[in-house]
């Protein structure tokens, strides 16, 4: 009984199969290309830079549950970077404290938007320039260089599992135990559905929207951490790319852009599926100019295809 | 004023609530005993819902007092502390999240629902109150509330007000329950009430359909223009005496004193027969008639109106061949789903009315806004739409006053072709009446109806009646020789009865 509802809810999740499925299916494509990749090496070259896309994701999901949209995440992740590529190292102290002040500031972009009922999508984009302005302020040029102790955990080794694997396996588990599981996660996905039902039941709309913000600036520094640990410096417009990416993580991954459905497990997946097509396109020998078009192209396919699915339906 | 001052569980005092210009409440007492059920009627826009929703906690009201078990509240009093007293209200427009499943809903509305295994008791209490209120309800509590239909929605939404955690029920606030529940659910809500208020759980009720309060409702208060008009025990009241007592009924002439329009008018619209599906009758409409369309809702009458919507060219393919439908000259439709299908929530009253006339109005691709804001004020006061001024955005009005405005609209396109899907769905008996006094004056000025009701009493306003079964006509009824009994014969017809009465 028990196992048969568990089973159920799971099928029941949105599309959760699909985006398991097409990774699947891009991993073996690849691997078929190139077998050394079937490796654990091969496989953490392969999926190293999935880590900041995954936090990416789960930061986007985060602001998608609450129905609004975030268009600022990947300069935000440049200017974690730029940080983390400076005062992170000089003056550690400063550098955790300029992080948790980010984590607030995203928090009360969230209070913001509830407070003075504006589009989350403008307050976004401004905020966009904003972190772009900041990261280019803390680092004029390229260069810094990432505290030791990062680049270490960056290049770290588990055993059984690569990294990005293990990073997106336990991302995944945390983000869906808080949103999914968790009985205030019901709550934040319900501001995304119905927001006058979840005030009804008395609860403030304003701090449920405040900790999905603030939950996604505290992804947005892990991935900005990602990226540093990986680049090993600092670069005021690396970012720029993850914007795109993690809201296509998220919609590949099962969510929807409005209504609060949204999918953890769904946008980690998304983040590798997203990863992917770039290196898909250089193992097929296609210039990875077109990798930019191939994301955007699979994003407007799954699109494509829930609408057809959803008018069959009908 | 009270006549059970001592024993009231809730007692409002003086409550007055204003939407900036509108004034919704102005001072209205109101008692509910436990154990007993106090049946809410009025017009849309006599402030029910307003009243119902500062009971609840969700609205704060600008002056009064809320008692509740004897003690003052008023300070502090929202959705929080409401429930906390056991206080529990089912919204008009259904307070559930769709995206979230029937037991995640549950959690929702009950802050005892978390910890561990917090899931598992949300589905226990979410199937226990559902198989209380709704025997062989069929909802699982994994469903996501968006996949089910809406009465089943209705259903989650009521048992979830019944359902009990750490704070017992005290009352329960039931706006329109029944509107989306079909008999046999609305039964055995109406029964689970009964069983209810033996516990000593208060019941406010309120609904369009007066039987079920006089029916059920052990005491009757009529809300007026934000006051209390009469408070009664139910018993010994009749529809007749409630709905006088709702008031401002203007044009109360008796539709049938109306002089029958021959069929002589120029021919608007025309369907033949169509012999192959055994259909015997053929529906004709001409300028100045008024014609009904009837039947068991889902039985084609919907598909008609936009087939003939269609053929008057506005969108859609008009169907060719047998049964093709042929209108001469312009329509307009007027839908009874006004969320859905008929308002632009975010504009006002005036463009809300005029956008059906934007291309006539235009000169040079330019609107002259003078000559739009003169019309929709003139539709405005025809047909006494109850807003300060056509600037109001619409969705300051009630629900009465916006499908006004839908008709409002299709009046001022000058078509002359009106098809009305339902539109007094869910609209208060003196806004229905004034509408009806509007169609046959506009029927007399020479524009014809097609109007399907789901309503067998707004038959008697139509001058001939065709009645749809399975897609079909099955019965043409001429306005003398309407019954309500020929209208439920006609709707449960299949075509093998047709042939064999026919002949």
């Amino acid at each position: 009984m028990a196992a048969e509802a568990r089973a159920r809810r799971l099928a029941l999740r949105p599309g959760l199969a699909l985006p398991a499925l097409a990774f699947l299916l891009m991993l073996g494509a690849i691997i078929a290309a190139e077998p050394r990749v079937a490796s654990y090496f091969g496989l953490t070259v392969l999926l190293g830079f999935a880590m900041p896309a995954i936090f990416a994701a789960l930061a986007q999901m985060a602001v998608i549950a609450a129905g609004d949209i975030d268009l600022g995440i990947g300069p935000f992740l440049s200017l974690v970077n730029c940080i983390a590529a400076t005062w992170l190292t000089d003056r550690p102290a400063a550098g955790l404290a300029a992080l948790a002040g980010l984590v607030a500031l995203y928090a009360a972009m969230g209070a913001l938007i509830h407070a003075r009922a504006l589009p989350a999508i403008v307050v976004t984009l401004g905020a966009s320039f904003v972190w772009l302005g900041l990261a280019i302020l803390v680092l004029p040029t390229p260069g810094g260089a990432a505290p030791a102790w990062l680049a270490a955990v960056a290049a770290w080794r588990p055993p059984l599992l690569p990294l990005p694997l293990l990073v997106g396996l336990l991302a995944g588990a945390a983000a869906e135990w808080l949103l999914m599981r968790g009985a205030y996660g019901v709550v934040l996905r319900g501001i995304g559905g119905n927001p006058r039902a979840v005030a009804r039941g008395g609860w403030s709309l304003l701090r449920a929207r405040m900790s999905l913000y603030a939950a996604a600036g505290l992804a947005g520094v892990l991935g900005g951490l990602a990226l540093t640990g990986l680049d090993t410096s600092g670069d005021a417009t690396v970012g720029g790319q993850y914007t795109l990416v993690s809201i296509a993580a998220v919609i590949v991954g099962g969510g929807e852009f409005t209504g609060g459905v949204v999918s953890p497990a769904g946008a980690v997946l998304g983040a590798f599926i997203m990863l992917l097509t770039g290196s898909l396109l250089s193992f097929l020998d296609v210039s990875t100019d077109w990798q930019l078009s191939a994301q955007g192209g699979i994003l407007i396919l799954v699109l494509a295809a829930r609408a057809l699915r959803r008018r069959g339906r009908a | 004023m009270n006549p059970q001052p001592a024993e009231a569980f809730a007692r409002l005092e003086g409550v007055a609530k204003s939407f900036g210009a509108v004034r919704a409440l102005a001072g209205v007492d109101l008692a509910v005993p436990p154990g007993r059920m106090l049946g809410l009627v009025g017009h849309n826009g006599a402030g029910k819902s307003t009243l119902m929703q500062i009971l609840a906690g969700a609205l704060a009201p600008d002056r009064g007092s809320i008692r509740i078990a004897g003690r003052d509240e008023t300070r502090g009093w929202d959705v929080r502390r409401a429930h906390g007293l056991g206080v529990r209200c089912v919204f008009q427009e259904l307070s559930l999240c769709p995206n979230l499943t029937v037991a995640e809903n549950a959690r929702i509305m009950h802050p005892a629902l978390s910890g561990w295994g917090w899931r598992r008791r949300a589905r226990a209490l979410m199937r226990a109150a559902l198989d209380a209120l709704f025997p062989g309800h069929g909802i699982d509590p994994d469903r996501q509330v968006g996949s089910l239909p809406v009465g089943q929605r209705q259903m989650v939404e009521t048992a979830r007000a019944f359902s009990e955690t750490d704070t017992a029920v005290r009352l329960v606030i039931l706006d329109e329950p029944t509107s989306s529940l079909d008999a046999a659910a609305a039964a055995n809500l109406l029964a689970y009430t009964e069983r209810a208020r033996a516990r000593g759980i208060a019941c406010v009720f309120i609904s369009h359909r007066l039987h079920e309060i006089l029916g059920h409702a052990d005491e009757v208060v009529v809300l007026r223009d934000g006051q209390v008009a009469s408070a009664s025990p139910a018993a010994g009241l009749s529809e007749a005496a409630l709905v006088e007592r709702m008031g401002e009924v203007r044009g109360e002439e008796e539709p049938g004193a109306t002089a029958a329009t021959s069929r002589s008018g120029a021919r608007r619209l025309s369907r033949p027969a169509r012999a192959s599906l055994g259909e015997r009758f053929g529906i004709d409409v001409r300028a100045g008639e008024v014609v009904g369309l009837s039947g068991l809702a889902g039985h084609g009458q919907r598909e008609f109106l936009l087939a003939a919507f269609a053929a008057a060219g506005h969108g859609g393919r008009a169907a060719h061949g047998e049964g093709a439908v042929a209108v001469h000259g312009s329509a307009a439709h007027v839908s009874g789903d006004r969320q859905n299908d008929g308002i632009f929530p975010l504009w006002s009253i005036g463009r809300n009315t005029t956008i059906g006339l934007i291309r006539r109005l235009a000169r040079a691709g330019i609107l002259p806004l003078r000559a739009e804001a003169a019309l929709a004020a003139r539709w405005r006061e025809a047909l006494s739409i109850r807003a300060p001024d056509i600037e109001t955005p619409i969705l300051s009005l009630s629900g009465g006053n916006q499908q006004k405005v839908l008709v409002a609209r299709a009046f001022a396109t000058e078509a002359d072709l009106i098809l009305f899907d339902d539109p007094l769905r869910g609209v208060d008996v003196g806004t229905k009446r004034e509408l009806y006094h509007h169609v046959r004056a506009a029927a007399a000025a020479g524009r014809a109806f097609l109007w399907y009701t789901t309503e067998n009493a707004e038959l008697v306003h139509c001058d001939r009646v065709y009645v749809f079964a399975r897609g079909v006509v099955t019965d043409q009824i001429p306005r003398a020789e309407l019954t309500e009994e020929r209208v439920i014969r006609a709707s449960f017809a299949t075509p093998a009865d047709l042939s064999r009465h026919g002949g």
